[in-house]
């Protein structure tokens, strides 16, 4: 099948009492694709990669991946089914090292388990080598080959985001979702971060579906953009589209060039 | 340091232990000999509950429970048949302790197993839990069992408790299962397995978003450290050759706590010594529940005193290094040798 969509969802709802923080939200994000999801701050950006990844139970609607009904699936499933995420202010395990984060991503597609590891199986201390060895090559990818037997929290805020990257990485995806990956970043530090997003996903063979606030970067590298306001879906198209649609320009960028006058 | 190296290291400290055992069981009196029993007891229950709090982060209060079924199991079957039926002159034991006996080996091991079965039994409907009510429902179970225990006079003999229970448990039974304990932790805390239990501990949200299956892997370390804190009180039942349902109060549970937080969560070097330290200093302060004569006055003891000097020192702990004595760092023959090579070396 060819533009069949990796991921989809269909009218995603999601109320937090008397608030409707999404309504009927509908994307398609194609296979191999990178896709873009903005909109202003309370948009209801985040609140879709939770109902997507399992962290909220939309009040309605559906999500399938790769053709698989989804809704309602716990994290840790909907992670081992091949979508990965980080987080818009960065979780890493604060106490391990920046290798042993990895590790931890890569322990979901680890074979042996607690047993084994008591038993100093020969099976689980070669699979633990490989394990170990993938999450350098891993760190090596996102250019901290040398800082990892650094404690996670204590690398720059620029290395903590790739460090995250990285980490999801290990869960070996097909679907990577980023949440504000250039936040915090200088306007060098996010051309880096813009070549890197393209380079993964040239090696990983991922699709992406990104949540910025940098247009620069969302124009820069999406081929197609979302746009949510107070929870609704105003507009869909490529970034030429999106750049001159008078609703946008009213509700995100309008109000953003308003206040920066 | 290669891992032959290493190796050698380890088992050439063991020959030490072993030494050391041996020498203390020739030359030192009973009750010396009792408090370094008591030092591998301590050491295997505060090594379980470091494993369930401090590396997976969950707040459990139910030692004392576990202990307890540890200790009942396992002394319930050293105990001969006939033994039993003169214990118990209310009502005869159930079946199959009526009949049944094991030895101590086997017993133990069961002990931990029985521990380990509530273990599973209350884990499921606990560990969905967060925080602070996890260790309150958890504290509610350690008690449950201590009411049960009072009150299932065929299997406990109830308020009278099991005396004269065969003593076993020497210098080389505690420091045997002692190591074991040490060796299954460190394997299990020093594996990925373990990394993904430290996950959850650091932060459970972003565990769940690395594909780990949080309540299976609580549930895992839960059992395991129940299974441990078993063993421990099948062990100390069998040290003091009596147990009834008042030796399973909120303190036993309290002094383990104590030990883990002194060696620093999260670090197994710590607990070891926390675990020698502390036993060490339960047992010299109980001075100071003894009448004291002081340069001719009578100061009158005061029972208890200890555990308020204890909490104490936990609360200073809590207060002014909160890390305890470790931090989260670990022991390694590499640090050993390299702080040694320093401090010895002409440089
Ligand atoms: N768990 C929750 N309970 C109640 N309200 C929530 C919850 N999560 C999100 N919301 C609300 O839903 C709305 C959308 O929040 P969301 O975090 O999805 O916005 P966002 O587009 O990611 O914003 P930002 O750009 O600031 O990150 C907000 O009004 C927020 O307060
Ligand atoms: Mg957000």
């Amino acid at each position: 099948m060819k533009n069949e969509a990796i991921l989809q969802t269909r009218d995603l709802t999601m109320r937090f009492g008397g608030l409707t923080a999404v309504k009927d939200f509908n994307i398609a994000v194609p296979r191999g694709g990178m896709v873009g999801l903005i909109g202003p701050n309370g948009a209801g950006k985040t609140t879709c990669f939770n109902m997507i990844t399992g962290f909220y139970s939309p009040t309605g609607g559906q999500v399938v991946f790769e053709g698989r009904d989804i809704t309602g699936a716990a994290p840790h499933e909907v992670c081992k089914a091949g979508i990965a995420r980080t987080f818009q202010n960065i979780r890493l395990f604060a106490n391990e090292t920046a290798l042993q984060n990895v590790m931890i991503g890569a322990h979901l597609r680890q074979q042996t388990t607690w047993w084994h590891a008591l038993l100093s199986l020969p099976g689980c201390l070669r699979e633990e080598k490989a394990l170990r060895a993938k999450a350098l090559h891993l760190l090596e990818i996102v250019g901290l080959a040398d800082h990892g037997h650094e404690k996670a929290t204590s690398l720059p805020y620029g290395a903590q985001r790739r460090l995250e990257i990285a980490r999801a990485l290990a869960t070996e995806p097909a679907f990577l979702l980023l949440d504000e990956p250039a936040a915090g970043m200088n306007p060098q530090e996010t051309e880096h971060l813009m070549a890197f997003i393209r380079s993964i996903r040239e090696q990983f063979k991922l699709s992406i579906l990104l949540i910025e606030h940098d247009m620069k970067v969302v124009m820069g590298i999406c081929e197609q953009i979302w746009v949510l306001d107070y929870g609704e879906t105003i507009a869909v198209g490529s970034p030429e589209e999106i750049r001159s649609d008078a609703g946008v320009i009213e509700a995100y960028l309008g109000k953003e060039s308003a206040a920066n006058a | 340091m290669n891992r032959a190296n290493a190796t050698l290291l380890n088992l050439a400290a063991v020959g030490c232990l072993a030494v050391f055992l041996w020498a203390a069981g020739r030359h030192l009196d009973g009750y010396k000999v009792q408090i370094i029993n008591l030092i591998a007891v301590n050491i295997i229950l505060a090594l379980s509950l470091n494993l369930i709090y401090g590396f997976t982060g969950l707040f459990s209060l139910g030692h004392a429970g576990f202990m307890a079924i540890g200790a009942y199991v396992c002394a319930m079957l050293v105990l001969s048949p006939a033994q039993k039926e003169m214990l118990f002159i209310l009502e005869p034991p159930i079946w199959p302790f009526s009949v049944v006996q094991a030895p101590f080996f086997v017993a133990v091991l069961l002990g931990g197993l029985g521990a380990a079965a509530f273990g599973v039994l209350i884990g499921f409907p606990v560990l969905r839990l967060g925080g602070d009510y996890l260790g309150i429902a958890t504290l509610g179970f350690a008690e449950i069992i201590r009411v049960l225990a009072n009150n299932l006079p065929r299997v406990t003999n109830g308020a009278l408790g099991l005396k004269g229970i065969p003593a076993y448990a020497n210098l080389w039974w505690n420091y045997a299962w002692c190591l074991l304990t040490l060796y299954c932790i460190v394997k299990l805390v020093r594996s990925n397995f373990g990394n993904a239990l430290m996950a959850i501990r650091d932060d459970e949200v972003a565990a769940k978003s690395m594909g780990i299956n949080v309540f299976k892997y609580k549930m895992i370390s839960f059992t395991l450290g129940a299974f441990f804190a078993g063993v421990g009180g099948a062990l100390l039942g069998n040290l003091l050759t009596t147990i009834d349902p008042k030796m399973f109060l909120f303190v036993l549970t309290f002094n383990v706590l104590m030990i883990v937080v002194t060696g620093g969560l999260g670090s197994l070097t710590g607990t070891v010594l926390a675990g020698i330290v502390i036993t060490v200093l339960l047992e010299w302060l109980r001075f100071v529940e003894n009448p004291i004569s002081f340069g001719g006055y009578e100061i009158p003891g005061i029972p208890g005193m200890r555990m308020v000097v204890f909490s104490l020192v936990l609360l200073m702990i809590i207060l002014f290094r909160r890390e305890g004595i470790m931090g989260m760092r670990e022991f390694s023959w590499k640090g050993f040798l390299r702080f040694f090579g320093r401090g010895g070396g002409a440089r």
